[in-house]
């Protein structure tokens, strides 16, 4: 792509129309049906969903590590190339080198019979056979170091099950950043992990985003994990981003009944435990998805119109929602009655 | 040990309750047999219709002292004394009749229903200890069904058949069905979607406050224990570090772990999240295999001294219904700076 | 909350529901499950199953079928096949279709009955010694352990001749054989699904001993032996007719496999006179392990 120079760079990730759909008993079924995303160089974006959202496949599907037989249509753009169709061998040159990969569970991440050690090196030397074995080594020493892993000397020679699982998170993130990518996409990087875990990780992550500058793509179930280290935030539904918009417009003023939804749903420690608005019903299958508005039969605005069209997202006010009603919500009473604790 | 209970009675008092688990090391020859203490002299009681929240990160021993309170493992020491009836010494057959009255509600709602029973079958599975007659027996399938809020053709179903979110009320029917004086709630939300969660926690006031049920509710999640508890446990590498009502354990967290805990449970609060400093534990928690010397909690404590590494500190006393194990408790040392 | 049907179920978080399986989504019936799972099975089960089915018919109603007395002399003796015997006549001038078909008569409920009780004698005690566990479980396995550690065949002969030859005999000797495979299949399925979650509230329910394991665990068990029963249908049938063949099972002139292909062994030349006999043992076995292989690569996949 010949970008003029003396415009704003190119973003890291552009993700526009993508598609992706299943292969089920019955047909194709779309898991992801058309996201646009952009994300740029040295950003978080937070990508926020419940169990069938869509949130992981929209990731996988640009990686191709969708199970076969899956199909992705549309565009996602890294840095100016079309990931969309790549041929394998060239993504394979991406994934892992210009985009490293975190998994939720880091025991099923890693080979149970290699040392820690020898599988950041193998990363290492995958992507640049220069490398020898032996500085490989070293090389995971280092990182294992910067992920503040405590006697990482020892630590290399290592096998994931003597790792505790925080411990395996930061090997795992240690192993993503190997190869100094350009971008990290964090899938769930600590539902699995305790809360005082989750927070040593979250710090670290923040803390890699600010020294090497990396973009960051969190994708995760919990508002709370996004509200303090996301730039930009999406809450997908349905296989669709119904939200999307910076930090404190989504928090604070949220255009979207789902987004309120899941802020009033959310437990808090600050509150003083009066009663919690569920969202009644269940979040829908992508194989059985409600027509029009895939939110419609859970929403306490729904009105005749949100069972025949689904709503675009387009600017609302302070965020981009998709909803019919976006611009005529009722405000929300005051941010503290959303938001707990005091601003 | 009333003291700090308020109002009503209690109903299930846990009395010193310790379990080791032995782990033999050595592959061929039985080897040297060491012992693992999960759960180390844990005591608190549960008032009448009242939550008790158990709160801790994995490996504290919150579940296995869950299942030592079920009898579903023996404890190794220590009373649980079930509306004054001491459940470890019960007999076998005196236990599954004690059971009518102390029920469970298990973390994963899919693993924890017979995957070849309806769920009609499995409700009536649950009647079987009252022996009741066919019909009486349908139509408190029938009741319980409605108990939970959920439709009646879900009696005709498969547990498969349902999503997360009914299966967790058909755990909680199948627990309520003999209208037991204890529900032990092993992290019953935990494996829900947010916009579910909220709902199963509301139907759990909801059934306290009409059928009068005390709960004990074992998660690791802050948020929703505050939600639900009205006193509340903090449970670290086995012991009971911190007991406070719920609001007050909140207000002013006493023990240092206490207040790390609650500092590192992420706000959905942008402002409020950047604003706020985290007090971030270093290392790991030590193996419970060979705990730390006095304190627990003394590898990871700033406030850690020499005291903390020689006397175990005992759980005192610090204000109303509030009780700390340390040495060194925040109320204390800030009036000391 | 009322629409039940065509939600996916939500799965623990630490699955990625993204990748899971499409559940089912209409509630079947018992017989649409039966009737979806054959239509599952690949064509060679399907054949292996169609065989077995024939030989079990041909076992109850072959005396109805107007066949020659396969005791009765049938013309002239080592007829070749033709028109008339299809498969020729040996060498006491008796029709080898007529017995060769008789023959189910006696391997087909054999086989059965040996594989029942086999089933039933290994299963109850594996699942006694995985669910107690302790010494029962030792003494259990030790027994286990004692058995299999004959080669089969040796211990079949050596069991038979010590209680004398004879079909009844033959087959106890087969039971003592076999029910350890199901002792060993059964307590390891119960040792695993004992740790389930449905068992331990079972228990946390009241449910006693007896009933938390024929009720909450045992029904979960059976895949395993299901297959290998299938399987060992046909090798139980062939174990039948070799100790027959050394003469330890039926005796002459009873139309049994085994004696057949001996009396025919000897008469090299006059081929057919072990030809159908050999064939029939074959296809036994040879659809058993068809429909066993099938039933499993089925199940294995529903199972979770």
């Amino acid at each position: 792509m010949q970008h003029d120079m003396h415009l704003a760079p190119p973003p890291l990730l552009e993700i526009a129309g993508l598609r992706a759909s299943f292969r089920g008993p019955n047909g194709y079924a779309e898991a992801v049906r058309g996201v646009d995303l952009t994300l740029q160089p040295g950003k978080v974006l937070g990508i926020v969903g419940e169990s069938g959202s869509g949130k992981s496949v929209t990731m996988m599907a640009l990686l191709q590590l969708l199970p076969g037989g899956s199909k992705v249509t549309g565009s996602a753009k890294f840095r100016g190339r079309e990931l969309v169709g790549m041929a394998a061998d060239e993504m394979r040159h991406i994934r892992g080198k210009q985009i490293g990969v975190i998994f939720q569970d880091p025991l099923s991440a890693f080979n149970p019979v290699l040392t820690i050690g020898d599988q950041i090196a193998e990363a290492i030397r995958l992507h640049d056979r220069t490398v020898s074995k032996r500085e490989g080594l070293e090389r995971a020493e280092h990182l294992l170091d910067s992920v503040a892993i405590p006697q990482p000397k020892r630590r290399v020679s290592q096998y994931p099950y003597e790792f505790s699982g925080g411990m395996r998170q930061r090997a795992m993130i240690a192993m993503a950043i190997a190869n100094s990518p350009d971008l990290l996409i964090a899938d769930e990087p600590t539902t699995a992990l305790d809360v005082t875990v989750q927070a040593q990780i979250l710090d670290l992550l923040q803390r890699l985003r600010e020294e090497l500058g990396i973009g960051l793509v969190l994708i995760t179930h919990d508002l709370g994990v996004v509200a303090g280290s996301a730039d930009e935030i999406a809450v997908m539904y349905g296989g669709r981003i119904v939200e999307r918009g910076a930090v404190e417009d989504v928090f604070y003023r949220t255009r979207h009944p789902y987004t309120r939804g899941l802020l009033r749903a959310m437990p808090r420690v600050e509150d003083d435990g009066e009663d919690l608005t569920p969202i009644e019903g269940t979040p829908p299958s992508i194989w059985a998805r409600p027509g029009g508005c895939a939110f419609h039969p859970r929403c306490v605005n729904a009105q005749q119109i949100c069972a025949e069209v689904d709503p675009e997202l387009r600017p609302a006010l302070a965020t981009a929602s998709a909803c019919h009603f976006a611009a005529s919500l009722p405000p929300l009473a005051a941010p503290s009655e959303l938001v707990g604790a005091p601003l | 040990m009333n003291a700090i209970v308020p109002i009503g009675a209690p109903i299930l008092q846990v009395d010193g309750v310790v379990k080791d688990f032995p782990i033999r090391n050595g592959v061929l020859f039985g080897g040297q047999a060491d012992i693992v203490r999960a759960v180390s002299g844990v005591s608190f009681s549960i008032n009448r219709g009242e939550t008790f929240g158990l709160v801790g990160e994995s490996g504290c021993g919150k579940s296995t002292l869950g299942r030592c309170i079920m009898q579903l493992i023996t404890p190794t020491e220590g009373q649980v004394k079930l509306d004054g009836r001491d459940l470890v010494t019960a007999s076998k057959p005196e236990m599954r009749l004690l059971r009518r009255d102390i029920q469970m509600v298990f973390q994963d709602p899919l693993a924890s229903l017979h995957p070849r029973l309806r769920i009609r079958d499995i409700l009536l599975e649950s009647l079987r200890l009252a022996k009741l007659p066919g019909p009486q027996a349908n139509a408190r399938v029938r009741e319980l069904i409605e108990l939970v809020q959920l439709p009646q053709d879900v009696a005709e179903r498969w547990p498969h058949e349902l999503s997360g979110g009914q299966r967790q009320r058909i755990g909680i029917a199948r627990a309520i069905a003999l209208e037991p004086k204890v529900i032990v709630l092993d992290e019953p939300v935990s494996a829900l979607d947010v916009s579910i969660q909220a709902g199963v926690l509301n139907l759990l006031k909801s059934l306290q406050q009409r059928l009068g049920i005390a709960y004990l509710f074992i998660a690791h999640d802050l948020g929703v224990v505050r939600h639900i508890s009205h006193l509340i446990g903090v449970m670290y590498l086995g012991r009971i570090v911190e007991i406070a009502p719920a609001r007050q354990l909140f207000k002013s967290p006493q023990h240092p772990y206490t207040l790390a805990l609650l500092s590192a449970v992420p706000l959905p609060d942008p402002i409020a999240e950047r604003k706020r400093t985290r007090i971030v534990l270093s290392g790991d928690l030590p193996s419970p295999l060979n705990p730390p010397s006095g304190c627990h909690f003394r590898t990871r404590c700033a406030k850690a001294q020499d005291i903390c590494a020689s006397k175990v500190p005992a759980l005192r006393e610090i204000g109303p219904g509030q009780r700390v194990a340390c040495h060194f408790p925040t109320a204390e040392t800030a009036a000391v700076n | 909350m009322a629409d039940l049907i065509d939600r996916e179920p939500a799965a623990t978080i630490l699955v990625r529901p993204v990748f899971a399986a499409p559940e089912q989504h209409r509630r079947p019936s018992r017989g649409t499950v039966a009737w979806r799972l054959l239509r599952k099975l690949p064509p060679t089960a399907l054949i292996g199953g169609v065989v077995i089915l024939f030989w079990i018919i041909c076992a109850a109603t072959v005396q109805f079928w107007g066949l020659p007395d396969p005791l009765a002399l049938a013309g002239k003796r080592l007829q070749e096949p033709s028109a008339a015997h299809w498969l020729g006549t040996d060498a006491l001038a008796r029709d080898v279709l007529s017995r060769t078909l008789y023959g189910a008569r006696f391997s087909v409920p054999i086989a059965i009955a040996v594989v029942a009780a086999a089933v039933a004698i290994g299963s109850l005690l594996g699942a006694i010694a995985g669910y107690v566990g302790g010494w029962i479980d030792g003494l259990v396995m030790r027994a286990v352990d004692v058995t299999v550690s004959f080669p089969p065949i040796l211990l079949a002969m050596t069991v038979s001749a010590a209680l004398g030859p004879g079909l009844v005999n033959a087959s106890i000797a087969m039971v003592i054989v076999w029910w350890p495979i199901y002792a060993r299949l059964m307590r390891a399925q119960v040792l695993e699904v004992r740790e389930r979650e449905h068992v331990e509230a079972a228990v946390a329910g009241g449910a006693g001993s007896f009933r938390v394991l024929t009720k909450h665990i045992m029904p979960l068990c059976w895949t395993p032996t299901l297959v290998n029963a299938t399987m060992d249908f046909g090798a139980v049938v062939l174990l039948a007719a070799s100790l027959s063949f050394i003469g330890l099972g039926a005796t002459p002139p009873s139309p049994e496999w085994g004696s057949m292909i001996s009396e025919g062994a000897s008469k090299f030349y006059n081929w057919w006179i072990a030809f159908g006999p050999g064939m029939a043992i074959l296809s036994v076995v040879l659809a058993c392990s068809f429909l066993g292989d099938g039933l499993r690569d089925l199940l294995d996949t529903k199972e979770r």
